[in-house]
């Protein structure tokens, strides 16, 4: 016998919850309970006050499942609103990257190169290192650090995707 | 300005406030502060379970039967986790649950102390909340908080943890006003427009089936009584879930049975046959639809639940209405009777479920010469019925036989483990029903293998002399086990024998019970008479037919028209697909 799988297609979620002790494990504990997968998983406190954080939560399902994901955070005491960016509409998804490379003589400069086509910016260096900074979509930093790989490319400390929608409206 | 008091003053202050009049627990280090809080307040009855799993499932069964919710207090560490059995059955069956758990205090938390467990890690995916309070300045609103979450929206069991330091730390406490919940704000009344729409749906329907789950007992009695009236006004037939029997009289002619793997003839053809089925309260449990994608191919599905994310789970719905069910009922029975419609003639329809009716699904044969488990639960019924009777289960074969033979005609008294499964649960269950209903009848109908699983509480029933009747079907196999043995691995019995069986009628005797055995039908009747002229706690050893089967039976992934009705229509295999089912 063969176990199956649903065909899934990759939704941004904005979760508002409030700010207390356990939250994150709950969201990522119901995640794991009921066998939804997470691609990506970031939360920051948003108000002046620090009562709600935001949570953007990258996750692949079917359309069917995700109406579960959503139903099943709303669920959650905590939680005060729950979006799907990408059904919701346009949105931008950024994600920030660090990356190290060591290396030296003409990987050094080719690094350096690189780095200003990609926009990165350099944060730290030394005289046989190089720290990066690269903000982008996904798959921008995806290709940056494949590249930096042939450089010296030594660390990588990414941020995890934040999504925001298009237009004038908040959600 | 009131003067500061200390943790465990401001718990027992806050329960009184809530109206708790008993508690189930057992004592330990992390929880002594509250324990002579509570004796020194004298106001809260405390009964002295001898397991943890007890006092949850205790709750559950005071819960079930009065409405109110369930308090359990418990120590730390064994305590806590002894107690996430019975946590998880109230999320599961959506029982109203308060727990209290004592704590390691807050200096100690995370260095593997004595006694200590992550209490809050463990529970918080087995209760619809939790809490660690670190500041006695917050416990009492958050008590009040935990059982506004516990009883209000879908109800489920909600852990408070308490570090011993916060106990005996002070604070004030002043019982805070009505609460407004800053994110938690259950939906309780259904859309009006929805509600228009499910009673065009009515109207039109030719072949209707309610199907009614326990959300419709959780709203409370008032969503029985309006559920009667809506069927009395549509003439609809309707079928209940294992939880949901009770909310609609078994008595009536409306009435098809319990529906699923083993719910009636009647109750799954119809499901099948629908062309409207209006779900109350219930959630489409796996037991419920059998085989998905041949669940009641034809008909359009409304969904009334308080809970969105019960809408869509498992099967596609046309028509979702979020709400209490009660509030549901209310507006439906209203708008129905407004409009002035007409009691729809369905006389097809049910000419169509007469003939499913005569198939009659719960006949089984007898001999003469062993008790059937079906007629011991029929002559159960007869003797019991003008009493109503709360009747609390194990889980097993006896707990499908009792949903099926024992009719119930009111809600609040079946009591059963339905989404768990947790055998054990009866005897608890009954101790804690009987604390609520001192005057009622109560009986755990029970198995030989179930009722091991918590039996020591027998004392804790001794001790309160509570007169709980423990009847005990007795075929000497984990008989639901040997049954899909039968069914799925050609009767490879491995491990379902009940080996080394203790002499029931002797323990009972041991704990101060009265013991009672019957061994033939010719004893059936009388066994039950003793058992019920006896003023206190009965344990009866009914020996029943060893090899008996629970039938109907809808096998696993398999379609409501796919029923095995008699044991000859076994064929003992099963393939890969069905076996891994559960």
């Amino acid at each position: 016998m063969q176990i199956k799988e649903e065909a899934a297609a990759s939704h941004t979620l904005a979760v508002m919850v409030d700010n207390e002790p356990g939250i994150l494990a709950r969201i990522a504990g119901l995640f794991t309970a009921r066998g939804y997968n997470i691609q990506s998983l970031t939360v920051s406190e948003i108000t002046a006050d620090k009562a709600v954080s935001r949570v953007t939560i990258v996750t692949s399902a079917s359309e069917h499942v995700m109406e579960q994901i959503i139903a099943q955070l709303e669920r959650l005491v905590p939680v005060h609103k729950v979006v799907d960016l990408t059904v919701h509409g346009d949105h931008v998804e950024r994600e920030l990257a660090m990356v190290k490379v060591r290396g030296s003589g003409d990987h050094r400069i080719e690094a350096l190169r690189l780095a200003e086509v990609y926009r990165a910016r350099v944060v730290d260096a030394t005289t046989t290192s190089f720290v990066f900074e690269v903000t982008g979509g996904s798959a921008k930093i995806d290709k940056f650090i494949e590249l930096m790989g042939e450089v010296g490319l030594i660390e990588v400390a990414r941020t995890g995707i934040v999504a925001i929608a298009r237009g004038n409206a908040a959600i | 300005m009131t003067s500061e008091k200390s943790g465990a003053d401001i718990l027992i202050d806050a329960l009184c406030d809530l109206g708790v009049e008993v508690v189930f627990g057992y004592p330990g280090g992390a929880v002594l502060p509250i324990y002579d809080a509570m004796f020194r307040s004298g106001r809260i009855r405390h009964v002295l379970v001898r397991h943890e799993q007890a006092a949850t499932h205790a709750a559950e069964g005071y819960a079930r039967s009065t409405g109110k919710p369930g308090v359990v207090l418990v120590t730390s560490g064994p305590g806590a986790t002894n107690a996430v059995t019975g946590i998880t059955d109230a999320l599961m069956d959506s029982i109203p649950m308060v727990v209290l758990t004592g704590q390691v205090p807050t200096q100690l938390i995370g260095t593997d102390a004595f006694q200590e467990a992550d209490t809050v890690g463990i529970t918080r995916h087995c209760s619809k909340h939790n809490y660690l309070v670190k500041d006695p300045a917050r416990l009492g609103d958050v008590i009040h908080e935990a059982f506004h979450i516990a009883t209000s929206g879908r109800p489920g069991p909600v852990v408070v943890d308490i570090p011993k330091n916060v106990q005996i730390a002070t604070a004030r406490y002043t019982k805070p006003g009505p609460i407004k919940h800053k994110t938690y704000r259950p939906q309780v009344k259904a859309d009006p427009h929805a509600i228009e729409q499910v009673v065009d749906m009515l109207a039109a329907a030719e072949r209707p089936v309610f199907y009614v789950g326990g959300g419709v007992i959780n709203s409370g009695p008032a969503a029985s009584q309006l559920l009667r009236e809506l069927a009395r006004i549509t003439g609809a037939p309707v079928t209940a879930t294992l939880m949901g029997l009770g909310a609609f009289p078994s008595s009536s002619d409306q009435f098809l049975g319990m529906l699923g793997m083993h719910g009636t003839y009647e109750a799954n053809w119809a499901m099948n046959q629908a062309d409207l089925i209006i779900a109350f309260g219930a959630r489409f449990d796996d037991r419920v639809t059998g085989r998905l994608d041949a669940f009641s191919p034809n008909s359009r599905k409304v969904h009334i639940d308080i809970d969105r994310s019960s809408i869509n789970k498992t099967v596609r719905i046309d028509l979702p209405v979020v709400a209490d069910v009660g509030h549901a009922l209310e507006d439906m029975v209203r708008v129905w009777k407004a409009r002035q419609h007409p009691r729809p003639d369905l006389a097809d329809w049910w000419r169509r479920i007469a003939g499913w009716r005569a198939a009659d699904s719960l006949g089984f044969p007898e001999n003469g010469t062993e008790i059937m488990p079906q007629r011991a639960i029929r002559s159960l019924h007869a003797a019991t019925a003008h009493l109503s009777p709360i009747i609390t289960t194990e889980v097993g074969q006896h707990q499908m036989w009792a949903a099926q033979y024992f009719g119930f005609e009111a809600p609040n008294k079946w009591l059963t483990s339905g989404g768990l499964g947790t055998m054990g649960y009866g005897l608890p269950a009954a101790i804690g029903a009987q604390m609520g209903n001192p005057r009622a009848l109560v009986i755990d109908i029970a198995g030989e293998a179930s009722i091991q699983m918590n039996i020591q509480e027998l004392a804790t029933a001794s001790q309160y002399r509570l007169p709980i009747k423990v009847f005990i079907l007795n075929n000497e196999y984990m008989g639901m086990v040997r049954q899909w043995q039968e069914l799925t691995y050609e009767s490879r019995y491995a491990e379902s024998y009940s080996d080394s069986l203790p002499d029931f009628v002797k323990l009972a005797e041991a704990y101060g019970w009265k013991g009672i055995r019957i061994e033939g039908p010719d004893q059936l009747e009388q066994g039950i008479a003793d058992m019920l002229a006896h003023d206190g706690p009965v344990m009866v050893d009914c020996m029943v037919a060893k090899l008996a089967n629970c039938f109907p039976m809808i096998p696993s992934g398999a379609a409501h028209t796919d029923m095995i009705l008699q044991a000859n229509e076994v064929s003992g295999t099963m393939d890969d697909e069905a076996k891994a089912l559960v």
